[in-house]
């Protein structure tokens, strides 16, 4: 507990240092406001515009959630598919690889252009750069298990579906967490960038990547810091979310799950 | 004996075992093990020791020749054979006890008899203060004796062990050793063991048998005529010292030193 606490107040005297050296450059270098405003000014923007930034914060946190899980879903019944022969997978391993590094801005407008413009689409961009990650952690998880145990079930004459459910998957599970965590990062990345093309019913109103947009064509220098600080605080809840439930769900059984707890 | 005693609880006929193209692992290997018997399996490395237990277990098929198990192949005699592995591959999701009525719940075990084996055979290895801890919690020799417990729960009727103490330290490995033979005086199983130590085939045994290498052959089989029951005393006995000797000179010659 005690280190926890060590933890929290160093991140916080970092901060602290970072909002120092902010303000001492804004005073040494004369920066006009509208290039950089000061902590206090984004401080204030924030109480000032506290329900649109909510609001922007709700939208993408829906979108970006809403592919992960997606990406869940899908990228594990892919694995399993994957995980069924060697064959399988190297037919169709080079287009996940496709999928990680086709650059997402690249095809954002077409999605649009198809999909149409607003939340399904940019749901669906972040479903598709976040997807990768879990197909391959997973698929990884699920073929990496010990062959001795693989024989033990065998020599039990354990059906193909009790190798699936009582080994395969609950030995994938910390490999898919691992996915899980790099895709939740990299869904809201997705959604961002989506929403800086996907634009908005209603002016001024709309995604945090659409929001930031709209401030800077504004000059709303403030503001856009201010949009920019709830992109980090969402970024940082889903990996705090996804790593919580990562210990939840191991920290009885894996070693991984455990470093939090030694001393 | 009884009558069916005299069908032989593993029997080989000129087995050879080769993978890929003409890599042979084991090379005409007779071997006949009667029911009751321990017999401890010893050679260098490479000689096909794990082999021949993947053979017996139907794990891998025989290139030529035939097996039989119980006068079954080996496929068909599975629900008779447990399988004891070098690391005690427990599912490290499942707590002790879970892990321990594995195999009769792959086996679709009612639920009532799964929970009475599980619960004397936890007693019988002396786990029962354990069973609901994981494995990441228990030492290696209780780790061990748990893959133990869970082997013996379906009550096979042939235990196979691959050097199951191998990674053990010596005086956990001694105490798993005789702890191994107050299971089997308990449950009266066919025991096929590998191992490279000569001294532990020499404290486990009725008979040992010695391969060479490249390729496997049977090159020595020699009775190992120490009174049952066998306790840490006997490791102290002129007789168990004279008994090493002559498997470790065995052993040498099979290496043609």
């Amino acid at each position: 507990m005690r280190r926890h606490l060590v933890t929290v107040a160093n991140a916080a005297a970092v901060f602290a240092a970072l909002v120092v050296l902010w303000q001492l450059i804004l005073w040494i270098f004369k920066v006009p406001p509208y290039m950089l405003p000061s902590p206090w000014a984004v401080a204030k923007a924030v109480v000032a515009r506290f329900p649109s930034l909510l609001a922007s914060l709700a939208i993408t946190a829906e979108e970006s959630l809403g592919g992960l899980i997606a990406s869940i879903v899908v990228g594990v019944l892919v694995a399993l598919i994957f995980a069924q022969s060697r064959w399988v997978r190297r037919m169709l391993y080079p287009y996940t690889i496709l999928l990680q590094t086709v650059p997402i801005i690249a095809i954002a407008p077409l999605i649009l252009m198809w999909i149409g413009a607003g939340a399904p689409a940019v749901t669906f961009i972040a479903f598709v750069i976040s997807l990768a990650p879990v197909i391959a952690n997973t698929t990884q998880g699920l073929i990496s298990v010990d062959e001795n145990l693989v024989n033990l079930f065998l020599m039990h004459n354990a059906s193909p579906a009790q190798l699936l459910f009582k080994l395969r998957l609950p030995h994938a599970v910390p490999a898919l967490f691992v996915g899980i965590r790099i895709a939740s990062g990299i869904a809201l990345i997705g959604a961002i960038t989506g929403e800086l093309y996907a634009g908005s019913s209603r002016v001024g109103e709309g995604g945090l990547g659409y929001s930031i947009l709209y401030a800077s064509t504004q000059l709303q220098t403030d503001y856009l810091f201010a949009l920019v600080f709830a992109a980090t605080v969402l970024g940082f809840s889903f990996i705090f979310a996804v790593m919580f439930l990562e210990w939840y769900f191991l920290h009885r059984w894996h070693e991984s799950a455990r470093a939090p707890e030694t001393e | 004996m009884s009558a069916a005693s005299t069908v032989p609880q593993v029997e080989f006929a000129a087995v050879t075992k080769s993978y890929g193209t003409g890599r042979v692992v084991l090379d005409a290997i007779a071997l006949t093990i009667q029911k009751g018997e321990f017999v401890s399996i010893i050679g260098p490395s490479g000689c096909g020791k794990s082999t021949v237990l993947k053979l017996i277990s139907g794990l891998t098929p025989p290139t030529n020749g035939t097996i039989r198990i119980d006068g079954m192949t080996p496929r068909d005699a599975r629900e008779t054979i447990s399988f004891i592995f070098q690391d005690a591959t427990l599912l490290p999701w499942r707590t002790v006890r879970d892990n321990v009525g594995l195999g009769l719940e792959l086996e679709r075990a009612g639920s009532n008899r799964r929970k009475k084996t599980t619960a004397a055979l936890l007693e019988l290895v002396r786990l029962q203060d354990v069973a609901e801890a994981y494995p990441r919690e228990l030492s290696g020799g209780m780790k061990m004796r748990a893959s133990i417990a869970r082997a013996l729960a379906t009550n096979p009727r042939l235990l196979l062990m691959d050097e199951p103490f191998a990674a053990l330290d010596e005086m956990t490995r001694d105490r798993m050793n005789e702890e191994l033979l107050r299971l089997r005086a308990e449950q009266k199983w066919t025991g096929v063991f590998v191992t490279h130590s000569v001294a532990e085939a020499v404290f486990l045994s009725t008979r040992i048998v010695v391969l060479s290498p490249h390729p496997g052959r049977i090159h020595a089989s020699f009775q190992v005529d120490l009174p049952f029951p066998r306790t840490a005393l006997l490791r102290e006995l002129p007789e168990f010292e004279a008994l090493v000797a002559r498997a470790s000179h065995v052993l040498r010659e099979a290496l043609g030193q």
